[in-house]
């Protein structure tokens, strides 16, 4: 009776099809994604029940850090021709007489995160070489009534672009007197539409609750 | 995909092509490409953060120019204090009573607290808002999201026995309290509330209480 041979050879499987849908999966998710933004200060946003999605364009974000910084943000606008960031620095420059170069405003243009750096250092921030040494001058932006730099921001973001909307990302330990004086100067600046950043979190309630 | 059909040389110079081609091993591609999908999966920020909106109303920038009357029995002022305490007193107080300030209840973020009493307050037009939901919900209303928005906006704005909340905040307050409170207005479907600034009594008010709260044998109420 003959023997069963064995075949004395590993059996493959063919990996085509996996390698298929990995290629199509990793191509979706490098098309749609969109890298988080490291920002100068770790933020926890409270819950709210709101359920509108934040804007992309036309938004100057206030960052406020629970030590009582306050950072800035802007978009580039819908359209990256029309180059709102490296415009609005620009005129901040005029205002505080300081002349930036061409590769500083593109670099102000790239930069990918909230800013808080005085404007007297704005032009060694956007020298540095790299994000580490950049860090150093996150301190953020001067706003007492002395040196009140967040208010020509603000000034300037709105002369650029018009439709700007301000929003508001503060952490949920952020002392209240900081929060009150961004608003403070952005109510003295006719700015009375704000948003605040939260994360959704479901709440429900029913009348039963209420009619006991 | 990625088979390469390979080509050998018979005897004699003769080209003759292999019936089986070779597998490639694959195994390394996919190990990157698993790397790189776990990359981009925990890098992609999927869900967006959501936004709240607030109007404040303008600054009175002209000293002769006079706030707003409003009816002050209807007015609920709700203080934000510290470590998640909320003090409310309805009314306003006059500047005779400001030797004699009214007492102030305090009360906290649960549900049984500042939702309970904003709901009590709030009642007629929270049923009437709810009701309309439950008509949208349950399919006798056909109604679009777009104009459910507006509706509801309109039964707000008909409003006119809810409460007029003002909310303000004692300076040891955070910002987490702000949105808290905010939402709560939202959850209880308040009509009219707004965000003034605290007034000097109001904060003699809140370390009023705040004091009778740390001696705990006359802990009024």
């Amino acid at each position: 009776m003959p023997k069963i041979k064995l075949p004395t050879k590993q059996p493959r499987i063919d990996m085509t099809p996996m390698v298929d849908t990995f290629c199509v999966v990793l191509t979706f998710l490098m098309l749609t994604t969109q890298m988080r933004q490291p920002e100068p200060a770790t933020v926890d946003t409270p819950f709210s029940i709101s359920e509108t999605p934040t804007p992309d364009f036309n938004t100057m974000t206030f960052l406020l850090s629970p030590e009582g910084q306050v950072f800035m943000n802007f978009d580039n606008g819908p359209d990256t021709l029309l180059k709102f960031r490296p415009k609005i620095l620009a005129e901040m420059g005029r205002r505080y007489g300081i002349e930036f170069n061409e590769k500083q405003l593109r670099e102000f243009e790239k930069f990918p995160s909230s800013i808080g750096v005085p404007i007297m250092q704005m032009q060694d921030f956007l020298n540095a070489k790299d994000n580490t040494s950049r860090k150093a001058f996150q301190t953020g932006i001067p706003l007492d009534s002395a040196d009140n730099q967040l208010a020509m921001w603000i000034q300037y973001a709105r002369t650029v672009n018009p439709n700007i909307n301000a929003l508001i990302k503060g952490d949920s330990k952020t002392p209240f007197p900081v929060v009150k004086k961004v608003l403070d100067i952005l109510q003295d600046l006719n700015v009375n539409r704000f948003n605040l950043i939260t994360s959704l979190e479901a709440a429900k309630i029913n009348l039963e609750e209420i009619q006991q | 995909m990625a088979e390469i059909i390979q080509e050998e040389k018979g005897k004699g110079g003769k080209r003759k092509t292999k019936k089986h081609p070779p597998h490639i091993d694959m195994t390394p591609m996919v190990d990157l490409m698993c790397l790189l999908i776990t990359f981009f999966m925990l890098t992609t920020a999927f869900s967006k953060a959501k936004i709240m909106e607030i109007v404040l109303p303008e600054k009175l920038k002209d000293p002769n120019q006079e706030a707003p009357k409003i009816s002050a029995s209807r007015t609920l002022n709700i203080i934000l204090g510290p470590e998640g305490k909320i003090f409310t007193y309805p009314g306003s107080v006059k500047p005779e009573d400001y030797n004699n300030l009214p007492p102030l209840n305090l009360t906290d973020f649960s549900a049984t607290g500042i939702r309970q009493m904003l709901l009590e307050r709030n009642r007629a037009l929270f049923k009437k808002i709810d009701d309309f939901n439950q008509q949208v919900i349950s399919g006798k209303l056909e109604i679009s999201q777009d104009s459910l928005a507006t509706s509801i906006r309109r039964l707000k704005s008909d409003d006119d026995t809810g409460p007029i909340v003002l909310i303000k905040a004692y300076k040891e307050a955070n910002y987490g309290n702000f949105v808290d409170i905010l939402d709560e207005m939202n959850i209880c479907g308040i009509a009219r509330y707004t965000f003034v600034d605290i007034a000097w009594y109001e904060e003699k008010m809140v370390e009023n209480a705040m004091s009778s709260l740390s001696t705990p044998a006359t802990s009024s109420n």
